[in-house]
Formats: structure tokens, C-alpha cells, sequence
């Protein structure tokens, strides 16, 4: 398959883990900011033929992982409602809220659907006039240009049975609180290729210079990882802090224009609570003013809803990449994904999901 | 003021399922004669009897039963009536059985337009009659608008063991070869891109087929096969892990020996679904020693639902219980059991 196969060639990726083993000559700690990447990292076996030296942590590029219990539990509160269709990305519906998820809600009579986009819940909100129809604006900047599409359709339309629980966040401020924070293990990044698909790589070059550190726009096939990975450790190698792409087939510095004017006109910069992590200031998106009344916290009254972790659960430690998944006490015993305890034990991006589905056991065989 | 001289008599003729057609009464044997017995006619059937009455040969008797829900009843490459024939007839033959004789119960919903229920039951009368079973017993009920979707089918099945056979998923050896007869993911990948809400088109077909065929020639050329499964619902990954569990058995398999269409490998890398874990209709998959690897994947591919067939890997002493994949690169990685339904990712 084109644009697949040449990037999943084992013969090029034998030749860049030569190349990584050739140009390492000591211990360095290589965080990849996206789940998508972690996931195929595992997938692929990436890090059992890396050289011990290279050590990859996982990022908090999981955006099912870091929506905080607080919007499960009013996505909850506004889904059991009659008269509306709660409209979700799939990997929403497992994520466990303090008693309950969406596929419960669903089976105790609520009309929650899958959706592959926001504009299809859009459509179901034309269709459904008598109908409150709320979709669930979860992600990074990969999904805020369609989401924000969505409201902005939504509001030229005039289509007032449609709203959003915006649970929007951003990379760069999250990179700076791990770089910030006081036990920090990271000393170069693979940055998100989609992310930066979208917004391009330009906000990163200010952290590089900061705090010293490459920063390596990656893709997410075997060998794009590859290739990312052996450019970060040439940086590290030579001492050397910056922003070097490696997913020039997708990315450009400029990002994609259309994508961030729509966010731009829609959403604005606002602080985010992460979950597992805490609040960080200006890292995610909300509604702007005029957009408000789609928003479906304020129109379902639901902003009174607060909930508490699970004292279990340390995604918080795994997201920040100071957490293996498997050195958590509780992982594979009191949490899997039958019975996850917190959002990164379920979602197709979460570290732990990805340890248990791949990984399990297989490092002791 | 005219007078109509025509008595407003019952309409006798209706078009869609009613639900006096499961009332028992005169237009459940309307709907008898109009749609099932035309095409599912044969000498026990005819009886009308409640039950069927049929001799069988000698030999141990297998029976199982199966239900038929799947949403859209029409998909490309098929529909739910055939689906509920080879399904069945599947389940026996991957026994080691012979299917003989199958029951077919349909719940249809009021409203079903009888055009659809009519072509529905032609499809299981050819899929029976190629399968070589015949459909002796049957019932059908009919219950209200949105109480169930169109139609669902449960079919039961009765086949004789062939003599001298014994497959069982508790039987795999250190050394047999595991073996696929085709290519994976077609059935639900056929479903998943009918289904509404995807906008995108694709040329993916149903693979839904009898095996009994291709399974009675394997075992007349390897009487020997060790176990027998067709990978249904959870795909290949979920069969690979029952075999490896009740046999407590270590399986490892190949990536890149694994066939899959392009198209459906096209449409599993957009949603971010595994090949692996998505189901097939006519597939098998089988373990036999390695020395009759070779004799299997020819008697196979003379078949069309084998003509892909290939070696996927091996059983192993080492991880009994567990599915273990050799990545392309060298890497291994565990193959898990699916959970729950596939869901797209997010981004």
C-alpha cells in the first residue's frame, strides 16, 4: 500500500537502528508526545531492538487519557437526559467515569452514538430537530480544526439543538510542564506529526531554545519513528538544541493555515485541567464569547459536577512520562482494559493500553 | 351520494410483514405458502409437521445452534439468510462433521417489505442446497415495529462425525502448523463501510461461504488435522487465543504471512481497527502437523474459499496460553483477544 509499505520496510529499519546504535554512546531519555506514537512503538517492538541506552518514555499525547474525569462525569449527566443524542469519537465510550461509562449509559436507554466526525453529529442535529444533540470535543489540536467547523457551521446555520463539551488541549504548554517540573527525566522529544501537521513546528522552537533540547517532528510508521529517534540522538549526541523535522511529507513549519484560522475564529486559549495531572495554565481551548451558547456544560447546567480520581490510578506519574506502565502496582491486576481504572488503560492512544495489548509478558520471554 | 357495491373485505394481500402473519391464522400459511415453501420445499419439510422426522447414519451426532442479528441484512456479497446457512454448517464441519439437516427460526419485524424476507429465503434455500443440507423444520414469529431490526434467523444443525476424525481446539501439538485458509477481515469490514455514517466507498465483499467442501476434502487427503475453527466474530486474533488457551498451548504467528486484501487493509488503517480482530464468514483456520502443511494448503487452494491459503505460523512450547506475533522487524508483541466492540480512533 502506498505511502505505507516503503515506511514500515524492515530493511530500512534495520539500517536506522544500526545507524542509532552507531552514533550512541550513552544513556538518553527520548519522550514521544503522541499516544499514536507509543502505540506503534509497542506495536512494532520498537524498544526491544533499540540499544539499551536509548530509553523512550511516553508522553501525554493521549487525548481520551488527559480529559478530566470532571467532563466524563457531566458527558454522563447530559447523556442520560431524554431528548438528547449524545454524539462521541468511539474510544470516549469506555472511559470510565466514577460509577459508570457511556456504553452503560447507552444500555440503560441512553441515545449515545458513535460518530467518526464532528460534522456527522452536526448532521444528526439537521436531522433531529426536536432533538438536543451534543457531541463530545475531546483532543489535541489535531481535532480542534473539525470541531471548531463544527460550531462555526452550527452558528451560520443557525442550528440551535446543537452544542459541545469542549475538552480541548495543547502540546506546547504541557512540553513545558514536564520540562519544568522538578524531576524531570526528559532530554529530547519526538513532537507529534499530526499535531504539528496542523500547527506546524514554529511554537516549539522557543521550549528548544529554552530548555536546551531537540525537538523532533516525527511520524508514526516503524521507520518515520526510526528516523526520529536517530535525529534526536544525533542532537543529543552533539550537544546540540532545536527543532529538526523528520515528517516532512506531512509537516511544515507554517502548519496548516485554514486549520488554525478556524480554530483561531472558534476557540481561545484558556487553562485546562489535565487529568491525572492538575491544571496547566493556557493549555487548552474553550468557546469563544460569541460561540458560547454551544456550549453544552452552560446549557445543561451541568458545571456544578465535580469528581475524584481513584487514589489507585497513577496515569498522572504515566503521563508525565516518570511512570512505566508496567511498574505500576496496579497494572494487569486491579487494572485492565476490561476493568481500567483510569482513561489510559482504555484508550487505542494510552501507554498502559498499549503495554497490556503488545507487551504483556513478552519482555520476559 | 354514491354507494360503493364492494364489501370492505380484509385485504388478503399485504406487502410487508403483519403481524397476523404470526398470529398462526390464515395469513401466517399465506406467508407460508408465498414465501418460505416455494423456495425451501423438500420431503420432510412438506410434512407441515411440527417436528421433522429423519433417519441418520451411523456415527456420533453433532448439533449446534446459532443466531443471526447482523445489521444491514443486505451487505455486499451477501445478506443474513445464507449468512445463517453457512454459518451453521460451518460450525458442524469445523467439528469434523458431516452437516445433514439444519432448523431455521425467524423473528421478522412488522413492517419487513415481504420482497426482502422473500429474497432472504431464496438465499438460504441455494446456500443450503449448494452446502448440500437441507432445511426440515422451521417457525416463525413476528413481533412489533422497532422490536427488532428487519430480521433476525436462529439456525440449528445436525451432522454425523465422520469416522476416525477427532479435532478438538484442546488438541494442538508443539510443531503443527497453523494454517489460514484466506484472506482476513472481509466479512466485517464488508459490514462496518455499509454501515451508515461512514462516507467513504469501497469494493470490500462478504466472504461468507460453506466449508464443509473444502473441510471434507482436507480430511480425506489429512485425516490427521489436529484442530479445526472458523474465525467468526473477534477475528483471527480471538480464534488463535481459544485454540491457545483450551489446548494450553503457545501459538506464534508471522507477521506479513497473514493475507489480507488491500481494500480491507485500506479500510482497517483509516479506522484504526486490526485485521486481525475483525470477523470473517468464510475462512478457516487449522492446525496439523508441519509434515501435512503442505498437503492442506494444496486442497485448499483448488477450493475458491482456500485459494489464498497459507501458513501463518506455528505452535510453540514456550508462552502456553498466548498468541505472540514476530514483527517484521524481529520485535515480538502479544496478539490479544479483541475487547469488546472495535471502536475508530479518534485522531
Amino acid at each position: 500500500m502506498k505511502y505505507i509499505d516503503e515506511y514500515r520496510d524492515p530493511k530500512l529499519a534495520r539500517q536506522l537502528l544500526q545507524e542509532i546504535s552507531r552514533k550512541t554512546t550513552r544513556h538518553w531519555t527520548i519522550m514521544e508526545i503522541c499516544g499514536g506514537q507509543t502505540h506503534s512503538i509497542l506495536r512494532n517492538g520498537i524498544d526491544q531492538l533499540l540499544p539499551a541506552e536509548i530509553e523512550l518514555v511516553h508522553g501525554p499525547g493521549c487525548p481520551v487519557c488527559v480529559t478530566p474525569l470532571e467532563s466524563i462525569e457531566r458527558a454522563l449527566a447530559i447523556a442520560s437526559q431524554n431528548n438528547v443524542i449524545f454524539t462521541s469519537f468511539g474510544d470516549m465510550l469506555r472511559v470510565p467515569g466514577n460509577s459508570k461509562d457511556l456504553f452503560m449509559v447507552r444500555s440503560e436507554g441512553g441515545d449515545v452514538r458513535i460518530v467518526f466526525s464532528p460534522l456527522d453529529a452536526l448532521q444528526i442535529a439537521r436531522d433531529n430537530p426536536s432533538k438536543e444533540v451534543v457531541f463530545l470535543a475531546v483532543g489535541f489540536e489535531t481535532t480542534a480544526p473539525a470541531n471548531a467547523m463544527a460550531v462555526y457551521q452550527a452558528a451560520r446555520e443557525g442550528i440551535g439543538n446543537f452544542s459541545v463539551i469542549v475538552s480541548q488541549v495543547l502540546v506546547p504548554p504541557a512540553m513545558r510542564a514536564i520540562l519544568s517540573s522538578p524531576d524531570n527525566r526528559v532530554q529530547g522529544f519526538l513532537a507529534a506529526g499530526h499535531v504539528c501537521a496542523v500547527m506546524g513546528y514554529s511554537e516549539y522552537e522557543p521550549i528548544a531554545e529554552e530548555f536546551n533540547v531537540p525537538i523532533v517532528p516525527t511520524g508514526f510508521e516503524p521507520v518515520d519513528l526510526l528516523a526520529g529517534i536517530l535525529k534526536t540522538v544525533e542532537m543529543l549526541e552533539e550537544g546540540k538544541a532545536g527543532v529538526v523535522n523528520r515528517y516532512g511529507r506531512v509537516v511544515s513549519r507554517e502548519g496548516n493555515p485554514a486549520a488554525r484560522k478556524i480554530i483561531g475564529k472558534v476557540f481561545e486559549v484558556t487553562d485546562r485541567q489535565w487529568r491525572g495531572i492538575g491544571t496547566i495554565l493556557g493549555s487548552g481551548l474553550g468557546l469563544r464569547k460569541e460561540f458560547e451558547g454551544f456550549d453544552a456544560e452552560k446549557k445543561f447546567g451541568v458545571i456544578h459536577i465535580v469528581a475524584t480520581e481513584s487514589p489507585l490510578c497513577m496515569s498522572g506519574s504515566v503521563l508525565q512520562g516518570k511512570l512505566k506502565p508496567d511498574a505500576c502496582p496496579a497494572f494487569g491486576r486491579e487494572c485492565t482494559p476490561a476493568h481500567p481504572l483510569g482513561a489510559t488503560m482504555v484508550s487505542s492512544e494510552g501507554a498502559c493500553a498499549a503495554y497490556y495489548n503488545y507487551h504483556r509478558n513478552v519482555t520476559a520471554l | 351520494m354514491s354507494i360503493s357495491p364492494a364489501c370492505p373485505a380484509p385485504i388478503q394481500q399485504h406487502e410487508t410483514v403483519q403481524m397476523a402473519h404470526g398470529a398462526g391464522g390464515r395469513l401466517s400459511q399465506a406467508l407460508m405458502q408465498r414465501v418460505f415453501m416455494p423456495h425451501l420445499s423438500n420431503a420432510f419439510l412438506d410434512q407441515l409437521d411440527d417436528q421433522a422426522k429423519f433417519d441418520l447414519p451411523a456415527g456420533r451426532t453433532a448439533f449446534t445452534t446459532d443466531t443471526y442479528v447482523v445489521s444491514p441484512v443486505f451487505f455486499p456479497g451477501g445478506n443474513i439468510g445464507e449468512l445463517a446457512v453457512h454459518g451453521t454448517v460451518n460450525d458442524l464441519a469445523v467439528g469434523g462433521a458431516r452437516p445433514f439437516y439444519l432448523s431455521a427460526g425467524f423473528v421478522l419485524e412488522e413492517g419487513l417489505p415481504l420482497t426482502e424476507l422473500e429474497t432472504i429465503v431464496r438465499s438460504m434455500a441455494e446456500a443450503a442446497r449448494k452446502a448440500g443440507v437441507m432445511i426440515v423444520t422451521g417457525d416463525t414469529k413476528v413481533v412489533g415495529k422497532g422490536q427488532c431490526d428487519k430480521l433476525f434467523i436462529n439456525t440449528s444443525g445436525i451432522g454425523i462425525v465422520r469416522e476416525g476424525i477427532s479435532v478438538s481446539c484442546r488438541n494442538l501439538q508443539t510443531g503443527d502448523s497453523i494454517i489460514l485458509s484466506g484472506s482476513v477481515g472481509d466479512h466485517g469490514m464488508a459490514i462496518m463501510t455499509s454501515r451508515e455514517g461512514l462516507s467513504f466507498q469501497s469494493s470490500i465483499t462478504s466472504d461468507t461461504a460453506a466449508l464443509n467442501a473444502m473441510i471434507e476434502a482436507i480430511l480425506d487427503a489429512v485425516p490427521s488435522v489436529h484442530a479445526m475453527r472458523d474465525p467468526t466474530r473477534g477475528g483471527v486474533a480471538a480464534t488463535l487465543n481459544e485454540l491457545a488457551v483450551s489446548s494450553s498451548a503457545g501459538i506464534e504467528i508471522r507477521e506479513g504471512t497473514i493475507p489480507v486484501k488491500p481494500d480491507v487493509r485500506g479500510a482497517c488503517e483509516l479506522l484504526g481497527i486490526d485485521p486481525l480482530h475483525v470477523a470473517n464468514e468464510g475462512k478457516l483456520v487449522l492446525s496439523a502437523a508441519a509434515e501435512d502443511a503442505a498437503k492442506v494448503i494444496e486442497v485448499m487452494r483448488s477450493f475458491e474459499c482456500g485459494r489464498d491459503a497459507a501458513v501463518i505460523g506455528s505452535v510453540v512450547g514456550d508462552h502456553p496460553g498466548m498468541v505472540v506475533m514476530r514483527t517484521a522487524f524481529g520485535s515480538r508483541r502479544v496478539i490479544d483477544l479483541p475487547l469488546g466492540e472495535q471502536l475508530p480512533r479518534i485522531c
